[in-house]
């Protein structure tokens, strides 16, 4: 048995007595004090690095300073945060990595929003007299969705370690030493050729601007501008419960009505929903996990509607390719029935549509490459991608005041959603929202209770066993794709007969991807606090629905009656469902 | 499982890795792999490296942050004349770290490295025990003694045009 007595150990930092548990470490403890210790490669999430020594403290006893991030405290211990000496001793550091740092803050992508900069300011950096050697590296753009720009990283690792602690992916790694040390995949090769999924996480955690999503705005207010071009454009679920955070509005705040009103006055001329896409997601997917069930074949159904995961599966997991849902992500279910429904509907040439996505994902600007995503005539079924980042940009380029605009509603038939549509921004939406509609097909029978509280996962793995007409349906939800190996590693050990799995490449799903707005004040970079209050926005608009079932969006019994027929029929194969393939380079289990 | 494909591992570093495979932390037994394989190739080519990752089941962006923070380890097939300064004490006093400089500014390469053209390369070397000639090149198995960084470039050019040394 573990001692579950915990130890308090008690120390003074800046001369206030400080009692904590054993094992915590300095920067902890001062943080109980409302002492904010400065820091640079410490994530509270990731393994300790202890690489850049900006958050050193002064222990009596201690000839040198210690990293406060990495010094646990110790009975008696003296600390203090603050002196002149330290001060100096911190801003020395940073000079340093000035030193070798492009001088390009104004017209840099992370200008006002970038921890070096934010350390420079508040440790009185204030002129620059030494001019250094610096690296010279050119930016590396082959990736669809990911740049790198070496020549501005400051080598802290945060994204060498999200990528292979939180994503199990390891693309990345310190290369060669010394001056010429830089941060890349393997052999310093392309990230288009490499195993990396796009799922941006390295993006969200460089604490400058060394990793950057490709950016699409130019593309896509090049198309606003042209009277030729009908734009049209869907907001992902987990749009509406991060974007008014790029407004300094606390995280969790739903701006769905704002959202829209926005992208109105940014002049697109049609605003449809992506959860009219996940509806009809669930209502296909749904039909997919029956026919499974009934032949016992490819169980367990994997989800497909994060790219990022799907990415994975064929770099690291090939053999489970027949596993996993046929159905496109909600997406580009949309973005198609755009460029074919909606198109023949209105008249208008498919030539003429301009289809953009704004996705919490920068995965999403790799997926619509894909070939299998092209139409017959090679062009793409959505033609941009803006994260929630970059859209927060464009309404702030353009002068919107986001936070005081009219609601505004989305367009019909494809802007209608359901409860259900909603939750699928959250890790464990997709599943609820599939197990309600499955539920009740199974049984014949309207569900009593909608919530499926037993796979709303906030941690990164949940599974779950449901009884649902008389058969153990055994299920499990994944996010951050490391526990998309742990689970599928269980899967293949074959103790236990999952039927339906949950993935999604993101901390928290795709409230937490990779293109989300940077952390607001008084948080970090995918805080588990800022992704709970995104994913109860969103369970709170599902709660305030009236119809949170998919099947029962009204607009989709339509969409099927006039020009789908039924879910799996011959006409929703051919718009709605897709297919993957293995892909090199192999990715290490 | 075990034989070698075309181009690939030889079955004695295939065999090898398949025991570091069996031990509790393969992956520390990289730099002991990576060894092998220069040892018999001559230096680290892509596709060993691809090949070691799979097999030990160690990242490639692993395998390649090792070879390229060693020293040891080369990167590009040595070249056909491999040069050496000796850098122990008696050379060293008598200006091998200039000797050096002058071959690397000469050849544009720096230790470890092999020229594009696949013709030189530098090498890190022992004392030769030769310190009464000091300081010491050797380029393949011939040995020049007390030479100067002016000599280099005239070196340089007698062994591009087939003097001096076996290919
Ligand atoms: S990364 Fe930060 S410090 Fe560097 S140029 Fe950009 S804003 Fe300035
Ligand atoms: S995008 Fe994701 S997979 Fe690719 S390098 Fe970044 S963290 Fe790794
Ligand atoms: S790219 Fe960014 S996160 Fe990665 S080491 Fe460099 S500065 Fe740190
Ligand atoms: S934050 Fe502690 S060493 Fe970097």
């Amino acid at each position: 048995m573990k001692d579950n007595a915990m130890k308090n150990i008690e120390l003074t930092i800046d001369n206030t007595t400080v009692s904590v548990p054993e094992g915590t470490t300095i920067m902890e403890a001062a943080e109980t004090i409302g002492i904010k210790i400065p820091r640079l490669c410490y994530h509270p999430d990731l393994s300790l690095e202890g690489a850049c020594r900006v958050c050193i403290v002064e222990v009596q006893g201690s000839r040198n300073y210690l990293p406060s991030c990495a010094t646990r405290v110790q009975d008696g211990m003296k600390v203090r945060t603050n002196s002149p000496e330290i001060r100096q001793a911190r801003r020395d550091l940073i000079e340093l990595i000035l030193d070798n740092h492009p001088r390009e803050c104004q017209t840099c992508e992370r200008d006002g929003n970038c921890e070096l900069q934010d350390l420079a300011y508040s440790l009185g950096v204030r002129e620059r007299l030494f001019e250094g050697k610096r690296k010279a590296h050119e930016i590396e753009r082959s990736s669809a969705s990911v740049i790198r720009d070496a020549e501005k990283c400051i080598l802290c690792r945060r994204c060498v370690r999200v990528c292979s602690e939180i994503q199990g992916i390891h693309n990345l790694s310190q290369l060669y030493r010394g001056f010429d040390t830089v941060v890349a995949p393997a052999y310093e090769g392309p990230m288009a050729e490499s195993v990396c999924i796009n799922c941006g996480q390295c993006i969200n955690v460089c604490p400058v601007a060394s990793f950057l999503e490709k950016s699409s705005t130019e593309p896509v207010w090049a198309a606003l501008a042209d009277p030729n071009k009908h734009v049209m454009v869907q907001i992902a679920p987990s749009i509406r419960a991060a974007i008014a955070e790029g407004f300094n509005a606390p995280p969790g705040t739903p701006a769905t009505g704002q959202t829209v009103t926005a992208l109105r006055r940014l002049g697109f001329d049609v605003v449809f929903d992506t959860n009219f896409g996940a509806d009809l997601t669930i209502v296909e997917e749904a039909h997919e996990f029956m026919e499974r069930l009934k032949t016992g074949k490819n169980l367990p159904l994997l989800t497909s509607c994060s790219p990022g995961w799907i990415k994975f599966l064929e770099h690291f997991y090939p053999e489970f390719i027949p596993n996993a849902s046929s159905c496109k992500s909600p997406m580009q279910m949309l973005s198609t029935l755009m460029k074919t429904f909606y198109a023949e509907k209105t008249g208008i040439s498919v030539r003429d549509i301009y289809v953009v996505g704004i996705m919490p994902c920068v995965a999403k600007k790799f997926e619509i490459e894909r070939p299998e995503h092209l139409m017959p005539d090679g062009t793409p079924y959505t033609d941009a991608v803006l994260t929630t980042r970059e859209l927060i940009w464009m309404i702030k380029a353009y002068g919107i005041d986001f936070m005081n605009l009219p609601e505004g509603e989305f367009d019909n038939p494809l802007g209608y959603s359901t409860g259900a549509a909603d939750i699928f921004g959250t890790t464990g939406g997709v599943m609820e929202a599939a197990l309600r509609t499955a539920a009740e097909k199974l049984t014949g029978q309207p569900l009593a209770h909608l919530d499926f509280k037993e796979v709303r996962a906030v941690s990164g793995l949940k599974e779950a066993s449901l009884e649902i007409a008389g058969q153990k349906i055994n299920v499990a939800v994944a996010n951050g794709l490391n526990n998309a190996k742990t689970i599928l590693e269980k899967v293949k050990a074959g103790k236990k007969q999952y039927h339906l799995i949950e993935l999604m490449a993101c901390p928290g799903g795709c409230i937490g991807g990779g293109g989300q707005p940077y952390p607001p004040e008084g948080h970090y970079v995918l805080d588990p606090e800022v992704i709970r209050l995104r994913a109860n926005a969103l369970y709170t608009i599902d709660e305030r629905k009236t119809i949170r079932k998919s099947h029962e969006n009204p607009f989709i019994q339509t969409l099927y009656e006039e020009y789908l027929e039924k879910p799996g029929s011959h006409k929703a194969h051919e718009i709605l469902h897709t297919s993957y393939s293995p892909r090199e380079p192999k990715g290490i289990k | 499982m075990a034989t070698a494909t075309k181009d690939g591992l030889e079955s004695d570093i295939v065999k090898f890795i398949s025991q570091c495979r069996k031990k509790e932390h393969p992956e520390s037994y990289l730099i002991a792999v990576l060894h092998k394989v220069q040892e018999k190739y001559g230096y680290l080519s892509q596709d060993h490296m691809n090949e070691v990752a799979q097999r030990l089941q160690v990242p490639t962006s692993t395998v390649s942050g090792v070879a390229t923070f060693y020293h040891f380890f080369r990167l590009r097939p040595r070249g056909k004349y491999a040069i050496s300064v000796c850098l122990g004490t008696a050379c060293f006093v008598k200006g091998a770290d200039k000797v050096l400089n002058a071959f690397q500014t000469e050849l544009g390469i720096e230790m470890g490295e092999t020229t594009a053209d696949g013709l030189f390369s530098l090498e890190n070397t022992r004392c030769l025990g030769v310190c009464a000639l000091a300081p010491v090149v050797t380029i393949n198995d011939t040995v020049y003694s007390k030479v100067t960084a002016n000599q280099v470039p005239e070196l340089i050019r007698q062994v591009k045009s087939g003097k001096n040394v076996e290919g």
